[in-house]
């Protein structure tokens, strides 16, 4: 019986979830054509050495770091302070933390397109504090300072989802042993709850840096020309002219790339990490 | 996502709150929610402005909103958005049930860790992998289909329900491989021994128990089919335009108090599904 329940999912998903994928390789080794040319040829992977298109994807890589290291500097404290309230506020905070999660992304990035544009709402407190005067602007749309508020906002959420669950599953006794052994508490949080926490950890920055990598809606929306990122790149090799899909896909093929990295470094720190708890 | 309370040990304080350490905490946990709900309180309340732009209070006005409700893109959009979501929820809870149901059953093996692993990869892969190489997929067979039966389709519906069920299959399988985990497999030992069989052991046992994971699955496929946006944009043509398609579009346009008041009917909307879930979850 399990075999029978086990093949309509398994084609659907061989059909409309790997077999693509491994089309994108296959394209990836094609002329450029309009769109598509048969030709077989090595020589997209050389174009990607392209000065323009290495600037893009050093950009886009530590956007990502950026904003994953900043999603963990606000979350880790955020889920710590969580996880100290009484049970009913902490039920409470938690859901207003993962709230975000269900709003659609792209509403939320427009709201910081409404908060930062010129004469938004940044530029007029601003203004109300004196800082500005009345026809100057902030001028902070369209900047990569933008890109990384806007990937934070959207990502926060995916970092504290982990770390909470593994500060909730924390026995904190052994935070109290650790002090009543003479550990100051800074020694306590490094030596004790960091380490077994690592995986919420681990999990979260794999989590935010995964979708980063790729985003291309913030940079759209709060980048302008000079922040667009590798999603960016793709989306037009793919849909505006001049349309070039097998660069598109060889792009595609390098975020995998930079991703399975990720994955890898996850398992390997993971184990660690083990060793160390 | 919201856990279930658990039981905790009250007479051991968790971490400390004194110190220096606390004000910090305090601070960033009230910058963090500021963060968090600021921009989505101004978008809000200018949706609600009677002025023209979007950042310029005006007085109270519903005129955006009755605006919106008149234009007619937005109520096909509306309709397309309902209609992608609905169908992507039937196929990618009956399937993704099937997987989780089937692996559970091998679940014993070394490859039951490999067929998870294969469940996973559409959850971790990024959009814009899986939205080109749809479009890449769905134009190759339509390219095949103009050669052998000289009929080339377009993309428009279809191709995005497809394309949205290839993603949804592997959340609503997880979601019930949760809550099949935690049942008591001697309760389908138990029909078996008194004489049924595989289909009504499955039928009259298994899914009454699964039930709520499958309905909270379902919820959760319907709820990602809605809020997809760039998986939809490579897959949908111009014929089905969605209602974050149709935001996209409206932004690239401009800031305008219209897409304020239309985002907060999304909002609105998510809210609704996420307080759903929660009460559905909290009936198991």
């Amino acid at each position: 019986m399990a075999i029978w329940c086990l093949i309509p999912p398994a084609v659907w998903l061989g059909l409309f979830a790997f077999l693509p994928l491994g089309i994108i390789i296959v394209i990836s080794l094609t002329e450029r054509g309009s769109p598509l040319a048969w030709q077989f040829t090595l020589s997209t992977y050389a174009r990607l050495a392209d000065p323009l298109l290495l600037t893009v994807v050093e950009r886009s890589l530590w956007m990502a770091c950026a904003t994953t290291a900043l999603c963990l500097v606000i979350g880790y404290p955020l889920a710590y302070f969580i996880v100290q309230q009484r049970a009913r506020v902490r039920t409470w905070l938690y859901f207003l933390t993962l709230l975000p999660l269900w709003a659609n992304s792209l509403v939320l990035t427009y709201a910081w397109m409404v908060l930062l544009r010129v004469d938004g709402m940044a530029d007029q407190g601003a203004r109300l504090l004196g800082w500005l005067g009345t026809h100057e602007s902030l001028n902070w749309l369209y900047t990569p300072g933008a890109v990384i508020v806007g990937m934070v906002y959207w990502y926060l959420p995916f970092m504290v989802y982990p770390i909470y669950g593994s500060l909730e599953k924390f026995d904190w006794r052994l935070f109290e042993a650790a002090q009543d052994l003479g550990a100051t508490r800074v020694a306590a949080f490094f030596k004790v709850l960091l380490p077994l926490t690592w995986p919420g950890v681990l999990a979260g920055s794999l989590l935010v840096f995964i979708p980063a990598v790729g985003n291309f809606v913030v940079p759209q929306f709060l980048g302008g020309a000079k922040a667009a990122l590798i999603g960016n790149v793709i989306q037009e090799r793919f849909l505006s002219q001049p349309q070039d899909w097998p660069l598109g896909s060889a792009l595609a093929l390098v975020v995998m790339l930079v991703i399975s990295l990720a994955i890898w470094a996850y398992f390997k720190f993971a184990r660690a990490g083990d060793a160390v708890g | 996502m919201v856990r279930p309370l658990q039981m905790q040990m009250t007479h051991v304080r968790r971490g400390v709150l004194d110190g220096f350490i606390a004000p910090l905490l305090v601070l960033n946990a009230l910058l963090a929610y500021s963060f968090l709900y600021l921009p989505i309180a101004v978008l809000v309340l200018f949706s609600f402005s009677a002025s023209r732009y979007a950042s310029i209070w005006g007085g109270f006005s519903l005129e955006w909103y009755a605006k919106l409700f008149h234009n007619p893109d937005i109520a096909q959009a509306l309709l397309n958005s309902l209609l992608i979501a609905a169908a992507t929820t039937l196929i990618a809870t009956v399937l993704g049930t099937l997987a989780a149901v089937g692996l559970e059953r091998v679940a014993d093996g070394r490859r039951a860790s490999h067929y998870d692993a294969a469940l996973t990869l559409p959850i971790l892969m990024p959009d814009i992998v899986q939205g080109i190489a749809l479009l890449l997929f769905f134009v190759l067979v339509f390219n095949g289909l103009e050669y052998v039966l000289d009929w080339r389709p377009t993309l428009g519906r279809t191709t995005v329900i497809i394309a949205h069920t290839a993603f949804a299959i592997s959340y609503v399988a997880v979601v019930v491989r949760a809550r099949l985990s935690g049942m008591d497999k001697r309760l389908e030992e138990a029909a078996m021994d008194l004489g049924a069989n595989e289909w009504q052991v499955f039928q009259r046992i298994t899914l009454p128990l699964i039930w709520p994971g499958v309905l909270s699955g379902g919820l959760l496929a319907f709820t990602l089919s809605l809020d997809e946006f760039v998986i939809t944009f490579f897959t949908s043509g111009p014929g089905a335009t969605t209602l974050p398609i149709q935001v996209w579009s409206m932004v690239k346009r401009g800031v305008t108090p219209e897409i304020n008041a239309l985002s907060t009917l999304m909002l609105l909307a998510s809210i609704a599904l996420v307080t759903l879930s929660v009460v559905l979850q909290r009936r198991r």
